[in-house]
This record gives structure tokens, C-alpha cells and sequence, in this order.
């Protein structure tokens, strides 16, 4: 109880200074208060963590041998889909040569790493025998889908920190590193955005093997495709919300333009993915089970409709598009939308199979979110120290002063 | 006849030439990787060893969980696998890999549980590392030193099986029935459960022989039996099989388990991973090259922005 009020308190220190930087109207001292809620939460997680690794699982977590999986995978397997706006800003910039979106991929490739980061930190916590992690690169099961992700994730985290080398480099002054590394961008991205449409969908295909596990709502062979094209729309979101807050926090430069493309994107690739939800609940003919139980049928409609088709419809209105504030607060459901559908088919699409047996211990929780804010305060450090964002003087299309 | 390997001889894992000549991954592990499992292959499903549990026969004595702590050298806590302790239920732990339970009041029938040992194991399927393998004779096995513990066996059991060390730090091990394999299946000896049951609930032999005499069995008292051998066809079917007098679903067995083996539904997609990659990388390679001499050619119009 003690825990969930701390870890309460904490994430309203946190969401209070989003939002108030969000609005333009940041509180004094903002970042000490930031500080010193993140300084509560890592002494408190060091704790969690030597009860982990000395104690085992059983003590710090709610998991058992009926719900093996508990919060743990969910939060990674968002991490994954949140880090998907690497991949497709990638392929927009250096394979499609849409070149306008430059000045905003190494902000997102950093990001992405980040997003990677997080997931594989999550994952030596997560597995019981975290020292065996790289057995799946020596000891070969090809049938596996979870082999493929493995290798998936070592392969891309390599990737996206070449990709993100060049901000390094430059910073060193390796010069003529960075002008290398720029000749072999497209080969590197090209397997870059290969190796996430692989692992995008894997984190789909792993649920394929217990279809009779899995609430018919979100039980569908599909799983692989749901997760691919949900990435690449939270992807053009994330990247919309973090360029907004980069703005805002470090006071970078913002191209509203930018922003509306991709929230244009957003909302066609949000509509496709509601359509395919729908039309694939309709073709299983799984419409029955909508209320079998209820509340499953309440994750549905926030998920899919409050998740993609709501702001899919917003964003595909001008004036929302037109007003950075607006867009962003149409992208937040998007982002919440898909965290929601990850957690539902690891976890709660699910309980009616296991029963309610399972809910998060607060020390599974206070993990995942000191990772998660770890993640944040390195990438507040990279764009301070390196030039991850273009200089302010850049001829990048129209800037927009977004103080005040 | 089963093919018992003599004493210390390694297993051999034959695999399944389809699956190997699909593509890249099939011939980069064509190339020199031997420890490939047959993760899809069935076994020779007559073949193997099985294990008859005829529930009408089983009076609880616990006899079995007994048996199965002292062939296993297992140290679950022992006090509660007597016949006395039948009102408390027990549930399989990493230690304790088969249970007998009273399943049902009403009914008074006593289920034993343990590692079904599928024909096409799921759990086998989706480990990445093959911590857990399937033997020509059979039975599952799991291999602690190659295992990352992560546990995605226990979610992919359609049986819900393996059991996991949760009170271990570093070194959890994932727990359930072995068969008896290496110590006693091997050597010409039955199961340890099998060995320790009084009543004859519980009949080991080759699959094809266990079929059979499930069948007539359920076919000389069909006055007692359901006609349905559990087992023989679930998920591909499994190499313990069950015959009841009391419908299945009533003594807490699995309904609406596909009778298709369930690795192929991952395999499906999995055995499309090459093809993807070669599509992807020529698609892309194309766009991003033609576009990038067309954005840099000096006729062509500056970008689309």
C-alpha cells in the first residue's frame, strides 16, 4: 500500500511537470522537483532490485506458475511498439528520401535506441537466468519465434546506435567517421527497418501459439499484422510528442509543418489499423464474445476506439493539425492506446483463461518506471551534450518560436 | 519396438527435411549447427513410450507422487502426499511434478497430472535456446544449463505444465515431469509413478499398445467408460493418455483444445521470415537507390517539401 502511494506520488510529480511544460507554463524549480522524484524512485528500485536477484521473483512480484508473464512483458513489449517512430522515420528519410523530416531523425533514432534500451534492461530483470541471455545466439533453435526476437534485438539496438553514431562522432570531431558512415546510410537503414518490421510483428507472432488462451477479441492469426502497423502509427505519434516536449523542455527549435505531415500519416495509418481491427472481430465472427466478460468488452472500445479511431478522426481534421498543442494532445491517446493493447494480450485478454489471479505488485511497477525515467534523463543529457538536434540557425523549413 | 539407446549414449534428434530446407535459417543450420531440435518433425507417434491412466482404477493413495520424489530425487515438503491429505489440493511446483488430486466432489474421481509429453510439443517449439527437446523416444526433457528462464514454456503449454523457481534469485529452474527418462526409461525400467501405483491405474507400454488397450477397454464397459481416450488426438496428441468414467470436462481437463498440433501455428509464420527479408531488402535497396539518384540528379525536381 506504502509502495503504491510512494509510486502515486512520484508519477504525479512527473505527469504535473509534463503537463504544466506541455502547456507552456513550466513551475519554478520544475526540474529540481523532477530530481528529486526521480532520486526517490532509483534508491527505492536499487532496493527492489537486490531483492530480485537475491530473493527471486516470488517475493517482489505477483507472477506464479499460473500467470508467468506479468507487467514486465506488456511494459516491454510497449517499449518496443513506442520505439517503432526509429524505424519509420528511418525508412521516410533515407529511403523514401522524403528529406524535409531530416532535422527530426536523430532526435527519434535516439529515441528509439532509448526505447531498446529500456526493453532490454527490462528483459535481464525479466528472465529468471539473465547471465544465459546470449545463449539464443550460440545455441540455435530456428523454430522459436522468441530466437527470432532475441536476435532481433541484439541485431537492432546495434543498429540504431550506428545509426545514432554520427551525434557521437561529430561531437569527438571524428569527421571523416561521420562522412563514412553517412555514405553507408542506406544499406544500415535498409536493415535497420527490416529488422523492426521482423521484430514489430514477432511481438504479434509469439501470442499465435495459445489461440485457446487469448479473449476471442484479440485472439486472431492477424496478431503479427495488428502489431506492425500499431507500431508504425504509435511511432509517428511518439515522434510528434517528443519533438513537441524537446521543444519545450530544452528549448529547442519546433517545425509545426513537420509536425502536421506527421500527424497526417498518423491519423491514415491509425484508420487502417482500427479497419483491420474491426473487420477481423467481424470475419471470427467473435462479436459474441463482446461482453463475455464486460469489461474485456470496455478494454476493446478504449483501445481501439478511444486508441486509434477517435484520434484518427482528430487528426485528420485541420484544425487540429494546425495547432501543435492540439496535435499533441491528439497523439497522447495513441500512445496510452497502444500500451493498453500491449499489456491486454499479454495480460488481460487472458484472465479469463488464468482467472483474476494476477495483478502487478507496485515493486514490478516501480522497475519498469524507474527504467522508463532513466531512459528520459539520458536522453535529456544526450540533447544537451550532443548535437542531436540541427543548430537553431538551420535552414529547416519554417521555425516556430514555441516559448511563451 | 521402442529404441532405447544404450546406457550414456547421446540422443540423437533427427530433423524434419522440410523444415530445414526452408530457406536461410534452414541452411545456415544446415551448415553446422547439430544441435537443431525437432521442433516440428512428429516423433513416430506409435512408437513411443505412453503411459494408460485409467481413472475409474486410481484410489488416490498418493502412491505416485511418492514414487516420483524418490525416482527424481526431488525434495518437495512430503507431509501432504497421503492418502489422509486428499481433502487439501495440491498444485504441481518445479519440485513436485505430478499431483493426484479428488477432482470433482460429487464424483469422487482422483486425477493424477503431470507433463502430458506431446507428440508435437509446444513447449519445445517456442524455447529459444532448446532448454527443452524432445527425445526419439518420446519424452520431453528439459536441459537447465541452456535455459534464460523466461518462462515462455509455461505460457505456451496448452496444459499449463512446466512450473517455474520462483524463490530462486539467480539460478531458477524450470520444473516438470521428466518421464524418468535418463534414469529409468532408458535402463528397461517403467516410470517411477508407474512402478509405485498398487492399483494398475496407471499401465506403461509402447503409445500403439496403450491405444489399443484404452480402447478396448472403454469398448468392453461402455456401460462405464465415456468413449473418448484423452489424449489421443488433443493438440496432435499426447503421449500419456487417459480414459474416465466421468465426462472429462468435469474433472478439470482441458475442453476445446485444437486437434491440430499447435508449433505449426507459430511455424506458419516463422517459416515466412526468409522470404520477407529477401522481399524487403530488394524492395527497399530498389526505392532507396532509384529515389536517391533521383533526388541528387540536378534535372529532376528538388524534394516533393
Amino acid at each position: 500500500m506504502i509502495g503504491w502511494l510512494f509510486l502515486t506520488a512520484v508519477a504525479g510529480v512527473l505527469g504535473w511537470l509534463a503537463v504544466s511544460y506541455g502547456l507552456g507554463r513550466p513551475p519554478r524549480h520544475g526540474l529540481s522537483w523532477a530530481a528529486g522524484a526521480t532520486g526517490a524512485l532509483w534508491a527505492v528500485t536499487a532496493v527492489v532490485l537486490a531483492i530480485r536477484f537475491t530473493r527471486g521473483m516470488g517475493v517482489m512480484t505477483h507472477m506464479t506458475d499460473v500467470n508467468p508473464w506479468g507487467i514486465w512483458v506488456g511494459f516491454l513489449q510497449a517499449g518496443v511498439a513506442l520505439s517503432g517512430g526509429g524505424f519509420v522515420m528511418a525508412a521516410t528519410v533515407h529511403i523514401f528520401h522524403i528529406k524535409r523530416f531530416e532535422p527530426i531523425l536523430r532526435p527519434v533514432v535516439l529515441l528509439a535506441f532509448l526505447g531498446y534500451v529500456f526493453v532490454a534492461l527490462t528483459l535481464f530483470i525479466e528472465v529468471g537466468r539473465p547471465y544465459n541471455l546470449w545463449h539464443p545466439l550460440a545455441m540455435w533453435q530456428h523454430h522459436s519465434i522468441m530466437f527470432e526476437v532475441a536476435w532481433c534485438v541484439t541485431l537492432y539496438l546495434t543498429v540504431l546506435a550506428v545509426e545514432f553514431s554520427p551525434a557521437v562522432l561529430e561531437r569527438l570531431g571524428y569527421g571523416r567517421a561521420v562522412e563514412a558512415l553517412h555514405r553507408a546510410a542506406i544499406p544500415i537503414v535498409i536493415l535497420g527497418v527490416i529488422l523492426s518490421t521482423l521484430h514489430q510483428s514477432s511481438m504479434g507472432t509469439m501470442f499465435l501459439i495459445v489461440p485457446q488462451k487469448i479473449h476471442p477479441l484479440w485472439s486472431s492469426t492477424l496478431l503479427p499484422v495488428f502489431f506492425l502497423v500499431s507500431s508504425v502509427a504509435v511511432g509517428l505519434c511518439v515522434t510528434v510528442v517528443a519533438s513537441f516536449y524537446a521543444a519545450r523542455i530544452f528549448g529547442k527549435t519546433l517545425d509545426r509543418w513537420l509536425l502536421a505531415d506527421l500527424a497526417r500519416a498518423a491519423s491514415m495509418v491509425l484508420f487502417l489499423y482500427a479497419a483491420l481491427r474491426l473487420v477481423d472481430v467481424s470475419a471470427r465472427n467473435a462479436w459474441g464474445r463482446f461482453t463475455d466478460p464486460g469489461w474485456l468488452g470496455g478494454v476493446f472500445l478504449l483501445e481501439v476506439g478511444g486508441g486509434a479511431l477517435l484520434p484518427a478522426f482528430l487528426l485528420s481534421r485541420r484544425a487540429v493539425r494546425d495547432r501543435p498543442r492540439w496535435t499533441v494532445a491528439a497523439c497522447l491517446p495513441v500512445l496510452a492506446g497502444v500500451v493498453l493493447n500491449r499489456l491486454t494480450v499479454s495480460w488481460l485478454a487472458m484472465v479469463p483463461y488464468t482467472g483474476p489471479g494476477y495483478f502487478p505488485h507496485w515493486m514490478e511497477v516501480s522497475v519498469s518506471f524507474a527504467l522508463l525515467t532513466g531512459v528520459a534523463v539520458v536522453f535529456g543529457v544526450a540533447v544537451r551534450t550532443l548535437p542531436v538536434y540541427p543548430a537553431a540557425d538551420s535552414p529547416s523549413a519554417t521555425i516556430l518560436p514555441v516559448r511563451g | 519396438m521402442v529404441r532405447v539407446p544404450a546406457r550414456g549414449q547421446e540422443m540423437t534428434f533427427e530433423v524434419s527435411r522440410r523444415s530445414l530446407l526452408k530457406g536461410m535459417v534452414g541452411a545456415v543450420a544446415a551448415a553446422g549447427l547439430p544441435h537443431s531440435t525437432r521442433a516440428e518433425g512428429p516423433v513416430v507417434k506409435s512408437d513411443v513410450f505412453s503411459v494408460l491412466v485409467d481413472i475409474p482404477r486410481c484410489i488416490g493413495c498418493r502412491a505416485c507422487m511418492r514414487g516420483c520424489q524418490r525416482a527424481n530425487d526431488l525434495d518437495a515438503p512430503q507431509d501432504l502426499m497421503d492418502m489422509e491429505h486428499l481433502e487439501s489440493r495440491l498444485e504441481p511446483t518445479h519440485n513436485l511434478w505430478t499431483v493426484v488430486n479428488r477432482e470433482g466432489v460429487e464424483t469422487r474421481r482422483h486425477v493424477k497430472r503431470q507433463c502430458m509429453h506431446c507428440l508435437e510439443p509446444a513447449c519445445v517449439s517456442v524455447c529459444p535456446v532448446a532448454a527443452l527437446h524432445q527425445t526419439e523416444a518420446g519424452p520431453v526433457l528439459y536441459r537447465e544449463s541452456r535455459c534464460i528462464g523466461c518462462r515462455y514454456c509455461m505460457v505456451a503449454c496448452p496444459f499449463d505444465v512446466p512450473r517455474f523457481e520462483w524463490n530462486n534469485g539467480l539460478t531458477p529452474v524450470i520444473g516438470k515431469c521428466q518421464f524418468c527418462a535418463s534414469q529409468r526409461l532408458f535402463k528397461g525400467l517403467p516410470p517411477g509413478c508407474v512402478e509405485a501405483c498398487p492399483t494398475g491405474a496407471l499401465k506403461f507400454g509402447r503409445r500403439d499398445e496403450m491405444l489399443f488397450e484404452a480402447k478396448a477397454r472403454v469398448h468392453a464397459r461402455p456401460d462405464v467408460y465415456v468413449p473418448h481416450v484423452f489424449g489421443e488426438e488433443e493438440v496432435g496428441g499426447t503421449s500419456w493418455l487417459y480414459i474416465s468414467d466421468v465426462p472429462f470436462e468435469k474433472l478439470g481437463f482441458k475442453k476445446n483444445l485444437p486437434k491440430r498440433p499447435l508449433p505449426s501455428l507459430t511455424w506458419d509464420v516463422v517459416s515466412w521470415i526468409p522470404g520477407i527479408v529477401a522481399v524487403l531488402g530488394s524492395l527497399f535497396g530498389l526505392l532507396a537507390f532509384n529515389l536517391s539518384r533521383k533526388t541528387h540528379s540536378p534535372s529532376a525536381p528538388k524534394d516533393e517539401a
